[in-house]
């Protein structure tokens, strides 16, 4: 094992299936000559030349649509988004393009392609830069959603987004790139649609993925002092879900908590607390409980801002509300 | 193009006149197309499909003089009025017509229908439903041909109602700025929709918009199956030999309406009539006449044209569903 940020796990991902295949290219805005607006892509122009690290001009739309039709012809590209803010100039794209060629051309066509970028919000950006895109992309047949929250299931996540023959939105959240962790030091991979437990427990589960796992596993600590042994869960790919560990867990802790970024109306964890609802009616001790971002556009304050985002406080209170302990 | 050097390219054109077998296989095409869709109409007015039935009846030598200049292996890329583009790609009307009537034997498997016709074998990268939105995916299959330089040239065919939207000028503008090996080809059939050119567009000359590009660009009338040839080989060569796009207008009319529930009423009875003086079948028949090809021989291509259609039909009407069991396997790749 060693240690590596967030960032370097992905750039480590993209030049090792480079490398391997000459049919993957990277293209977007600065992931070039500036080495990348958030710094994945460092390095790489230097690599492998400008021939399979493609600087673009401003146009989303534009070089979306590009590598969607680059795919279709047997490339295997993988597009930057400098963040999924602005994939909604590209959403047509996506929705009407990646999404659906390969069942409307009665599978002739398929799509080896990963969206990739940040997402979620950061740091004082605003509502325009502020948002998780995960409950959008994961409600359109035909597309996968990948979201990772640590160094070892970003490259391992990244590695199978790139091997697969289908278009992928890759999310990674935008505080994580500084982030270290540890990963194996030889090849590996992490297949897509399986769930991983963060941390094991009895009492009650936490769901999470991206960047509210770390939101989770200080919940956890914090009930842990109290001595409630909390079960954290990250599905890693939203869609497709890995319901089955989702549902084993919260069978055995019959209490389940969702924490999520996103916006609640129609959110993501709307749809696991369904599922787990459907599965798990006899075993549950309580409601699904889901804590969310505030229904509303993020504001630029800071203090206004924090409370927008699901925090450690709020999911120890909405947790042990569960427990019936609040 | 100065006048010169246009005047040389017309008197290339005239010396090239193809010959009597060129022009029978224009004339086969334009008529086979027409006569399928003829059918198709006919089979919507008896409800034998639905959905939405965009007819491409009066710009049929825009397809056929353009698809003529490409190679096998060259990709076409085209909007939801693409069964002439399909059909002179080479897929056949059996499976063109099978895919309207919803069948399994249809190119598409009865999944995409009209709007969405595609045939991987031919190159034929499918029709798109939504205006302008496939541009930028021929930027991105001459992207993939100059990555690989495997010496391919896209076709892309859109109409003047895509001129408007950013999606047109995204693609236009990355396959000027990375030199890509693709030709543009705006058929402008003056009405985007129910509208007229005049209100949609402030600038009615579309190639105009190639200059703002740094881009290569031409404009000519389309009823000419030869012209059309000519002057989009012009730009088929720039895009394989220099890697170089071009936008082509080419100006056409289509006799029909928008789509079968287009009552028409944006534009006069008289101006319809009036254009069907120029339909490219009538003179892509008299090209033949003047290559002095026999009547009977003329007659003997309408013939076959006739059996090749109705046998289309028949097929289409035998031709079983997809099951529903099976539908889930086209969403993704397993």
């Amino acid at each position: 094992m060693r240690t590596v940020a967030f960032r370097e796990a992905l750039n480590e991902a993209i030049a090792e299936e480079m490398e391997k295949d000459d049919r993957i290219f990277l293209m977007g805005e600065e992931v070039g000559h500036y080495d990348g607006a958030y710094k994945v892509s460092k390095g790489l122009l230097k690599r492998f030349g400008e021939r399979r690290v493609i600087d673009t001009p401003i146009a989303e739309g534009g070089f979306v649509g590009v590598g969607i039709g680059a795919a279709m012809v047997g490339l295997r590209p993988i597009i930057e988004l400098m963040t999924w803010n602005f994939s909604f100039v590209a959403a047509d794209q996506l929705i009407n393009n990646a999404a659906k060629i390969r069942q409307m051309s009665g599978g002739q066509f398929t799509l080896p392609i990963v969206f990739r970028g940040p997402g979620g919000s950061a740091h004082m950006l605003a509502a325009q830069h502020s948002q998780s895109t995960e409950a959008l992309w994961a409600h359109i047949p035909g597309l996968k959603v990948v979201m990772p929250a640590n160094p070892k299931d970003a490259k391992g996540l990244l590695k199978s987004a790139i091997r697969d023959n289908n278009p992928i939105i890759f999310i990674e959240g935008e505080v994580l790139y500084a982030d270290q962790g540890e990963i194996p030091d030889g090849e590996y991979s992490i297949p897509l649609g399986v769930a991983e437990v963060k941390r094991p427990g009895t009492d009650i589960t936490l769901i999470a993925w991206s960047k509210m796992v770390k939101i989770a596993l200080a919940t956890a600590d914090a009930l842990a002092a109290e001595g409630i042994e909390a079960e954290v869960v990250d599905p890693r790919t939203i869609r497709p879900l890995d319901e089955e560990l989702l549902v084993e867990s919260v069978k055995k802790t019959k209490r389940c908590l969702i924490i999520e970024e996103g916006w609640p109306f129609n959110g993501v964890g709307a749809e696991i607390a369904y599922r787990i609802g459907r599965r798990c009616f006899d075993d549950l001790d309580a409601p699904v409980e889901r804590l969310t971002g505030a229904d509303m556009p993020m504001p630029y304050n800071h203090h206004l801002e924090q409370q927008c985002i699901p925090d450690v406080p709020r999911a120890v209170t909405a947790a042990k509300k569960l427990l019936y302990l609040e | 193009m100065s006048a010169t050097e246009r005047e040389a390219a017309e008197l290339r054109e005239k010396s090239r006149m193809p010959d009597k077998a060129q022009l029978a296989h224009y004339y086969h095409q334009m008529l086979a197309i027409r006569r399928m869709e003829e059918a198709l109409a006919k089979a919507y007015a008896l409800r034998k499909f639905g959905g939405f039935l965009h007819l491409y009846i009066g710009q049929e030598a825009v397809a056929v003089g353009a698809l003529a200049t490409l190679k096998p292996e060259d990709y076409v890329i085209a909007t939801y009025r693409e069964h002439a583009h399909a059909y002179a790609k080479g897929m056949t009307a059996k499976s063109i017509i099978a895919e309207l009537f919803g069948k399994a034997t249809g190119c598409s498997q009865g999944l995409g229908g009209s709007m969405h016709l595609f045939d991987a074998s031919k190159n034929f990268l499918g029709g798109y439903g939504i205006v302008g939105g496939h541009i930028p995916l021929a930027a991105g299959t001459a992207f993939a041909s100059k990555y690989r330089g495997d010496g391919r040239v896209t076709l892309c065919f859109f109409g003047d109602g895509s001129v408007p939207q950013g999606a047109f000028h995204e693609g236009v503008a990355l396959a000027a700025l990375w030199r890509l090996p693709v030709v543009f080809i705006c058929e402008n059939n003056l009405y985007s929709m129910g509208t007229p050119l005049y209100r949609s567009l402030s600038v009615s000359d579309v190639s105009q918009k190639a200059l703002a590009y740094g881009m290569a660009r031409d404009r000519f009338d389309g009823e000419d199956v030869v012209r059309v040839h000519d002057r989009v080989a012009e730009a088929v060569r720039r895009a394989r030999n220099e890697s170089l796009p071009t936008l082509i207008e080419i100006r056409t009319y289509r006799f029909r309406g928008h789509s079968m529930s287009d009552a028409g009423l944006y534009r006069t009875k008289e101006e319809v009539e009036e254009s069907k003086k120029r339909d490219p079948i009538t003179f892509g028949r008299e090209l033949l006449v003047r290559a002095k090809m026999d009547e009977k021989d003329i007659v003997a291509i309408e013939d076959k044209v006739t059996a090749e259609i109705e046998e289309a039909v028949k097929f289409a009407d035998e031709s079983p569903e997809l099951a529903y069991e099976r539908l889930a396997e086209f969403t993704y790749k397993e």
